[in-house]
């Protein structure tokens, strides 16, 4: 035995899920939606995936490059912002609002912020709300898909009291943002990251139900099962309760308080698609849910092992 | 039936083929022996002899210094050549009596053991408390302190911890494989202390072979069953193998006797069958020699005070270079710089790695994931109470549970940033522990 031994303070192991693979993992489950979006809605749609990765990316390069931070783009988590930010672009927008989006998103919404795990709401989402704000037309202009309603989503469609094609909403031959239509392809994308032990369901679950429940009491249309799958099958609900409310950062860290972020979401969802006068909640109530975890955090942090415990 | 577990928890690679299939093999040692008066928690032992002094094996050579404490004794005849401060896997320099070993192995004469239904219970305590026998699993705690609770007869469960969770420890399996009728001895003589409680030997389900043996030696035994744990580490953690074997949960103000409970690893409870039914006091304990650096991993017998080096050079010496090596198991265990180390009471295994994943993997930023939350058997916040610990916020650290950190190291273990989460509160928990005992 020659060289010098490594001394540390244990444990002297650790395993081997890394930042940069749960975050290839999230990239590989987000595959499937992209795929179907680019089918749906044509080339423009993979250029727009594609500028918005390399701007979300680049963004971040340059900024560390020229505050000389260590350069954190290995970890992968720019590619995952970049590719929601692009799934969440309507399929005809032009290529610069990608670019946008993704500066916006990483510089502002990310690094000013500190950088990885410290920003409050999600960098895509928060992008998508800023365009959304910014250049609502162009944000919000959804292409005819050739159905019976005109350059409309189904959402709207719903709202306005329109006949919706439920099959086509869960395949994703409808209208909307780039990644959002398919709900199959997004819940195929879920089931590899629950399998991957990446989220679990904690947070989509209770998102998904408490919205349902409040559909029920609250949309008055009762109990009716095709209006309640359009309404989990329509517009980001899917691709935001499984890639989005799921973002580690931006939900809250105890189990209970996830619970808690997930009825939140659902009822605020609930409150923007039924009383709101536009058709669609999903980002509004997410990013309202990220500011609200600290709070959450806080009421929700839970009793250590042992404690209350009694004598015996 | 569901199997005994608690909530979080790892699964670590177990690397326990290595040494499994090993019988005992008992190593007599070469060189010099050291023994540092302090192998366990509590005062220093005194040395009660000097140097030139000749010693026996099963010589006392060092008195216990207090009522927490524990005696040694000599485990080789032989002379001895000093006492002076020693270095021991901690990185302390300990005072220690080194003795050369003259190869005899002359034996003192014990005192004639009594049959256990004469004894009453203070005799078992004293012949645990003279027989040097400390908690055996890495704690280190003075057994006899443990056998007298305020009330004795409020104690329902004596659980013999038989987990062996942390990965790459074989040596308290081959001891429940060979020796399984002095692990049930042992528990015996502990069962007489307390008449209320009822015996239980806790053995993880990846060591089946271990619990059909034990069930078929206590098949007829009413006081005494065998439990089968999930396999998951830390399940030998004290609290954690309370809960999972009685539901009973414990915080750290807590002790074991608050919930009517006395647990006591494998090996400890050997040492107790040795004290009180033979009369022989701790002088050797089983210690797993492996790792990929090790050519011919082993589980020894040793003689407590064999210098590391032997071990090694027993156990075939390096395959390969080693880059980190490990006094106890991967998880628990204390990274050391070099050999030249005594083989104390607590030692339960040497391990050379050819790889370290904690210099290879640096620490990044964290991403909030929660698995450090997911996994923690404490039920606290490992994040959270890592950033105050960062930034010295004591008050914050202390309301948010994190004395109640057991430092399992599931946290740094499974975090994917490689954040030294569990290092952190650890060194908080110290500084706290510390300021605590000032006052």
């Amino acid at each position: 035995m020659d060289g010098l031994l490594k001394v540390s303070s244990n444990p002297h192991v650790r395993s081997r899920t890394t930042t940069s693979r749960i975050m290839s993992c999230v990239v590989i489950a987000l595959l499937p939606a992209a795929g179907f979006g680019v089918y749906n809605f044509g080339l423009n749609a993979l250029v727009l995936i594609l500028v918005s990765v390399a701007s979300a990316v680049l963004t971040e390069l340059i900024f560390e490059l020229l505050l000389r931070k260590k350069v954190t783009v290995g970890d992968m988590s720019a590619v995952v912002t970049g590719l929601l930010l692009g799934l969440n672009l309507p399929g005809t927008a032009p290529w610069w609002i990608a670019l946008l989006g993704g500066v916006f998103a990483i510089l502002v919404v990310k690094m000013l912020f500190g950088g990885l795990g410290q920003n409050f709401m999600n960098p895509a989402l928060g992008a998508r709300c800023f365009l959304l704000l910014s250049f609502t037309r162009i944000m919000t202009n959804f292409p005819d898909m050739g159905d019976s309603v005109s350059g409309a989503t189904p959402l709207a469609a719903l709202k306005a009291g329109k006949p919706v094609n439920i099959l086509d909403m869960v395949i994703g031959k409808t209208s909307g943002t780039i990644g959002e239509t398919s709900m199959i392809a997004i819940v195929i994308g879920a089931c590899f990251l629950i399998i991957m032990g990446i989220i679990d369901l904690r947070v989509p679950g209770s998102y998904i139900v408490s919205f349902v429940l409040f559909l029920i009491i609250f949309s008055g249309h009762g109990w009716d099962p095709a209006y309640v799958s359009a309404h989990l099958a329509g517009g980001g609900l899917m691709l935001g309760a499984f890639f989005m409310a799921t973002d580690y950062t931006t939900r809250p860290i105890t189990k209970l308080g996830q619970y808690v972020f997930g009825i939140f979401l659902g009822i605020m969802t609930g409150i923007f698609r039924i009383f709101g006068p536009s058709a669609e909640g999903v980002s509004y109530a997410i990013i309202l849910g990220n500011l609200l975890v600290p709070l959450i955090e806080k009421i929700t942090y839970p009793k250590a092992f042992g404690r209350g415990g009694e004598r015996i | 039936m569901a199997k005994h577990t608690f909530t979080g928890g790892i699964h670590p690679y177990d690397g326990k083929d290595l040494t499994k299939d090993k019988p005992i093999r008992d190593y007599l040692p070469k060189g010099e022996l050291v023994y540092p008066v302090s192998q366990h928690i509590g005062a220093p032992a005194k040395p009660v002899v000097a140097k030139g002094d000749h010693v026996l094996r099963g010589q006392m050579i060092a008195e216990s210094g207090g009522f927490v404490s524990a005696p040694i004794y000599s485990s080789v005849s032989g002379t001895v050549k000093s006492i002076e401060p020693r270095r021991v896997v901690t990185g302390d320099l300990i005072q220690s009596i080194i003795i050369e070993n003259d190869n005899e192995y002359t034996e003192v004469e014990y005192p004639e053991a009594r049959p256990l239904d004469e004894m009453s219970r203070e005799e078992i305590i004293a012949c645990v408390r003279d027989a040097g026998v400390v908690g055996m699993g890495g704690a280190g705690f003075p057994t006899h302190v443990k056998l007298s609770p305020g009330e004795p007869d409020r104690i329902d469960y004596v659980i013999v911890n038989g987990a062996e969770c942390e990965p790459y420890l074989t040596s308290d399996y081959r001891r429940m494989l060979e020796e399984p009728e002095k692990i049930v001895g042992g528990l015996r003589c502990m069962l007489k202390l307390f008449d209320n409680a009822i015996g239980i030997i806790a053995i993880e389900d990846n060591k089946k072979d271990c619990i059909s043996l034990i069930k078929s030696l206590v098949a007829d035994d009413h006081k005494i069953s065998v439990k089968e744990m999930k396999t998951k580490y830390p399940q030998g953690a004290e609290r954690q193998m309370i809960y999972a074997t009685t539901g009973r949960a414990i915080n750290s103000d807590m002790l074991p006797a608050d919930a009517g409970c006395i647990v006591d690893n494998v090996d400890t409870v050997v040492a107790i069958y040795h004290g009180v039914m033979e009369r022989r006091p701790l002088m050797e304990r089983i210690v797993t020699v492996t790792g990929d650096a090790i050519a011919d991993p082993c589980n020894f017998r040793v003689h407590i005070g064999t210098n590391y080096h032997e071990l090694i050079d027993e156990a075939g010496g390096f395959r390969e270079d080693p880059v980190k090596i490990v006094s106890g198991g991967p998880m628990m265990g204390f990274g050391i710089f070099d050999l030249d180390l005594p083989t104390t009471k607590t030692a339960s295994a040497l391990l050379a790695l050819t790889y370290d994943d904690v210099s290879a993997m640096e620490p990044s930023a964290c991403i909030n994931c929660g698995r450090c939350v997911e996994v923690c058997p404490g039920r606290v916040m490992p994040k959270i109470l890592a950033e105050c610990a960062e930034h010295y916020d004591e008050d914050r650290f202390v309301s948010l549970g994190g004395m109640e950190c057991c430092e399992c190291g599931c946290c740094s273990f499974t975090c994917p940033a490689k954040r030294p989460l569990t290092q952190s509160i650890k060194s908080m928990r110290k500084i706290i522990l510390g300021k605590r005992k000032k006052k």
